[in-house]
């Protein structure tokens, strides 16, 4: 049943339906954080003002209303906080022990946990995503990836065998705002594990809850300087890029600014990891379990609103099961819970930007041009903020746009195979390569098919798992380097021969 | 008697075939320390460039399903057919690059090694350096490293035939394929090295080997965007930055480290994508 009908029978209350139950939210109290109202940088274990003298506003998506206040790195600060990472390597980090490196970040890891509803409330504020995502997925991720990398960091003798490894030195990094503090998770304690120390851009839009793992890097006692938090846009981002005494740039990211700053570091010795964009492929086959199918393609691509740089946003569906998954489909959207994100029952929540609901609403604009195969949730929309409807385009040509382009939104596109082959071909069919998902309830068609596609991640009969025991990144356009496990240790040492 | 020699026309090595350049173009050179024609080698141009990729590509699936086995025989076949055709090596390694017997010697003894050691390394490296990772849920999930696809070489400009066979057999053990531009100093290796891979089993396309100007060459590698890997060897700092500039289009994976180590799974491991399967563990 559509939420529309059960709207309409809500409002007639025939005999039939003697009661329907009304709709409670169950709010999440956002009372356990304190955001400061103008916020500093964090530069040599400190809390400074920029010397940029700037600061830029960074709002709740899910309402626009502005949270704070935070300071902008110019070219000065950036290098201060570079000034910071170098002596905290030189005079602290690279000459304790991995031991000691360890108990750090497995300080810092329980503090995390111990915070970590605070933490969940914040990062829903400022990025609005749903509540339940942030406590169940973000935050004790987070906790985990420093608690894995804290183990590693007295034992690296074992993860190269035959080979000892050293640090590189200052690691520059540049994260995004689809998972704010995972991403700053992901980049420092492998970082920190192997010997390195660190100066980290969040995202503009979403640096709030790397201003508090600050605090907790305080906390935790880490020497002054092994971390530094320098907030901005871009242009912040490319200085620390270009900095001259880096040795060390981690991007995670859109493709476009990738290619930039390998360009940008062209000639310089500087190591890179790449993360980038991905249009990954979800295959399904007739063979699959149809509704754990369906529930997969709905989590593949509506999973945090589609921002997600792994998200499975190509249906590649059989030609013989089409219809019925499409129905399915259409179903499972309807009762998809499209609003406020601090409500525990939200499913989808807010786009994190105007700027990026702008850009959502131009690709699927140009994709109705050229297919009006269109279908979204009629679910209503909040009054205030940046939302969208889940939808997708059905029959979408391999050359369309919503085929081809990364959309990082809640919109999927649908195509059809006859042949594993077919679908191999279909799925490979693009420059990304970061990710993709195979259902089918026979096992030699799934490791075939693993086998054949080009991609960093592949699931199967599930998608969108993360675990900082495995490692994350993709082939051609997707970027390089991986990022968790013990592959994710290796863009971070030099391997000595 | 004196009997007039019968000497070989050097030609460039695509897929699998000994075609000359396209281009009708040659370069001459000669014995070292003197003036006397060694040989006229062809000068490869761009489109010799474009159909050594579209051979590596085309000879990329068969190469990297092959069994790990397989690839391993075929290697060390490569060894057998190398120690055959010693006094092809020397003969170049002495005659134009003026090296003594018994250091083109080492040199080639080196390079047979290299292809043992890979070889033996075909089945070997995944066990390595892949991993079953134990994620915190009802989960499988292992990490294999496979090919990256198409590789080009970059040789150093002054031939060094371990480091240069070294270079191609790490691409190629994986399942790469690979077209290597080979030494302006010490080009005519090209011969004695093609027909090894000639008559190995090698498929055609697996190994592409040109001869040419590098600085003609390098920039057309940079852009074009079938080739995912390069390994650069020249330590020229100019050559290296455009690769990597002009490189970032597709996102080229580019290693201009020189290993010290000619026998390293390093060598194996710039040119490998590492692959994660999740699957749940249920009933």
């Amino acid at each position: 049943m559509t939420r529309k009908k059960l709207n309409q029978s809500t409002e007639t209350k025939t005999a039939s339906t003697p009661f329907v139950f009304e709709y409670s939210p169950a709010p999440q109290e956002t009372n356990i954080v304190k955001i400061e109202k103008k916020n500093k940088l964090f530069i040599d274990g400190k809390f400074v003002a920029p010397k940029s003298g700037k600061y830029f506003a960074t709002l709740n998506p899910a309402t626009g209303e502005k949270l704070a206040d935070l300071a902008e790195a110019g070219k000065q600060d950036v290098d201060l906080a570079v000034k910071a990472a170098r002596k905290a390597y030189k005079n602290v980090w690279s000459k304790i022990s991995g031991e000691e490196r360890g108990r750090y970040l497995f300080r810092i890891a329980r503090l995390i946990q111990e915070r970590a509803r605070e933490f969940a409330v914040l990062e829903t504020l400022d990025n609005g995503k749903p509540i339940k995502e942030t406590r169940d997925i973000d935050i004790p991720l987070v906790a985990a990836h420093f608690f894995y990398n804290a183990g590693w960091a007295d034992k690296l003798n074992y993860a190269f065998p035959g080979h000892q490894v050293s640090p590189l030195g200052v690691a520059g990094q540049v994260i995004p705002w689809n998972f704010p503090l995972l991403m700053a998770a992901w980049k420092i304690a492998p970082a920190l594990a192997t010997g390195n120390t660190v100066v980290l851009k969040p995202a503009e839009t979403t640096s709030l809850s790397a201003l508090l793992l600050a605090r907790i890097f305080q906390e935790a006692e880490l020497p002054d300087g092994v971390v530094n938090f320098v907030t901005g846009a871009g242009e912040t981002g490319a200085e620390l890029v270009a900095h001259k005494d880096i040795n060390k740039v981690a991007f995670t990211g859109s493709t476009d600014i990738g290619k930039s700053i390998v360009q940008a570091t062209a000639g310089t010795n500087k190591r890179l990891t790449m993360e980038l964009g991905g249009k990954s492929a979800h295959i399904v086959y007739e063979d699959a379990a149809i509704d754990q199918a369906v529930e997969g393609v709905i989590n593949g691509i509506f999973f945090n609103q589609g921002h997600v740089c792994c998200a499975g946003s190509r249906l590649l569906v059989e030609e013989s099961i089409q219809d019925i998954v499409v129905k399915k489909l259409k179903r499972r959207m309807e009762e998809l819970r499209v609003g406020d994100p601090m409500d525990k029952n939200t499913d989808i929540g807010a786009i994190n930007s105007k700027e990026q609901l702008n850009k959502i609403h131009s690709l699927v604009k140009k994709g109705r041009e050229e297919n009006p195969d269109f279908f979204e949730s009629s679910c209503p929309l909040p009054k205030k903020g940046y939302f969208h409807r889940p939808c997708f385009f059905n029959n979408a040509a391999s050359s369309s746009t919503v085929s081809r382009v990364e959309i990082f939104g809640p919109v999927l596109s649908i195509s059809t195979f006859r042949t594993p082959d077919e679908a191999i071909a279909k799925a490979n069919d693009t420059n990304f390569g970061l990710a993709a998902g195979i259902w089918s309830e026979k096992g030699s068609k799934i490791h075939k098919t693993a086998l054949g596609l080009k991609a960093g991640i592949i699931w199967a009969n599930t998608y969108n798992k993360f675990d900082p025991t495995s490692p994350f990144g993709g082939y051609f356009e997707s970027g390089f380097g991986r990022e968790g496990g013990r592959h994710g240790l290796l863009p971070y040492v030099e391997v000595n021969s | 008697m004196n009997r007039l020699k019968v000497s070989k026309t050097i030609k460039l090595f695509i897929d699998g075939k000994f075609p000359r350049t396209e281009s009708g173009r040659t370069t001459d050179i000669f014995f070292s320390d003197s003036k006397k024609l060694y040989a006229h080698l062809c000068k490869a141009s761009r489109k010799d460039l474009r159909m050594s990729v579209d051979a590596a590509k085309a000879a990329l699936p068969g190469w990297s399903s092959k069994t790990a086995y397989n690839r391993g025989q075929i290697l060390y076949r490569m060894a057998e057919m190398a120690e055959a055709k010693r006094q092809e090596f020397l003969d170049v390694l002495e005659n134009t690059m003026g090296m003594s017997t018994e250091d083109a010697n080492t040199q080639v003894d080196q390079a047979i090694d290299c292809l043992v050691y890979y070889a033996g390394f075909t089945d070997k490296y995944q066990q390595v350096y892949g991993a079953v990772n134990p994620v915190s849920g009802p989960h499988h999930n292992f990490t294999t490293p496979e090919p990256m696809g198409v590789v080009a070489h970059l040789a150093s400009t002054n031939l060094n035939l371990p480091s240069l066979v070294s270079e191609i057999v790490s691409v190629i053990c994986s399942g790469n394929t690979v077209l290597t531009v080979l030494p302006e100093n010490g080009a005519a290796i090209i011969a004695p090295l093609s027909e090894v891979i000639a008559t190995s089993d090698v498929p055609g396309g697996v190994v592409n080997l040109l001869t040419g100007s590098f600085d003609e060459l390098y920039p057309h590698i940079a852009t074009h965007m079938e080739i995912i890997g390069v390994k650069d060897q020249t330590e020229n700092d100019k050559v290296s930055k455009t690769l990597q500039i002009e490189g970032a289009l597709n996102m080229k994976r580019i290693s201009t480290q020189n290993e010290e180590n000619l026998k390293d799974i390093k060598n194996i491991l710039d040119f490998v994508e590492f692959k994660t399967v999740w699957h749940p563990i249920g009933v």
